[in-house]
């Protein structure tokens, strides 16, 4: 299992290469691309801004759960912090698995998943002004 | 017996600092901590409904205790990955 949060440009090769093993018969990569336009707005760039340490053990604890909810043989997860251009990769999940069902299900519920509690966050810079994105808010009672 | 607390993301925009001292006197939960330092960064103020908390790097409710030394996270909604949320 490999977690990392980090500034320096994404890898996926060397996610694919860090899960593959002999038993496995499917990888499945997931990279998140910054892309051009939201809501309508022209985007310039986004910035990232991370808790480092617990990102990375928030992390895997997810991967725990996947391993534990589906046959896969590895997980690895990587999120890029500061500003990023359009095109760059601010994340990449790569699950191994001796078969592909596994390895797409994990992979895509890993994805939804860190959206949900690692924490890490994106700014959207476009033309005329900048917002920090904010996910679902947790009410307390 | 003082506590760390760390800002990210707007609200450490808010505040102008990625990090704080707060004394926890008697003893603090991590939600008066949050109340303590709205007193100091008052752009802070009204988030309240938004927040989650981390202690010591893990996700804690706003009535978990703080004691000295620990570290306070002040999460606003996550939102990594490229996507919209």
């Amino acid at each position: 299992m490999l977690f990392e949060i980090t500034s320096a440009a994404l890898d996926p090769q060397r996610l694919i290469d860090h899960v593959r093993k002999d038993e496995s018969g499917a990888v499945a990569l997931f990279s998140g691309v910054v892309r051009n336009e939201n809501l309508g707005r022209r985007v310039l760039y986004l910035e990232y801004d991370a808790y480092p340490e617990m990102a990375e053990r928030v992390m895997r604890e997810i991967a725990e759960e996947a391993m534990g909810r589906w046959p896969i043989t590895d997980v690895a997860m990587q999120h890029r912090t500061g500003r990023l251009k359009i095109g760059e990769t601010s994340l990449v999940v790569a699950v191994s698995a001796p078969h592909r069902k596994e390895a797409f299900e994990a992979c895509h519920a890993l994805v939804d998943r860190f959206k949900e509690v690692v924490p890490v966050w994106k700014k959207e810079v476009w033309e005329g002004g900048e917002e920090w994105i904010e996910g679902e808010a947790v009410r307390h009672e | 017996m003082k506590a760390k607390v760390r800002l990210f993301a707007r609200l450490s925009e808010l505040a102008g600092t990625r990090e704080a001292e707060v004394e926890l006197g008697e003893g603090l939960t991590a939600g008066e901590v949050y109340q303590a330092l709205c007193g100091r960064y008052t752009a802070l103020s009204g988030l309240k409904g938004s927040i989650r908390y981390a202690v010591n790097g893990e996700y804690a409710e706003p009535g978990h205790p703080v004691a000295g030394g620990d570290e306070v996270a002040l999460i606003p909604p996550v939102s990594g990955g490229a996507d919209a949320v």
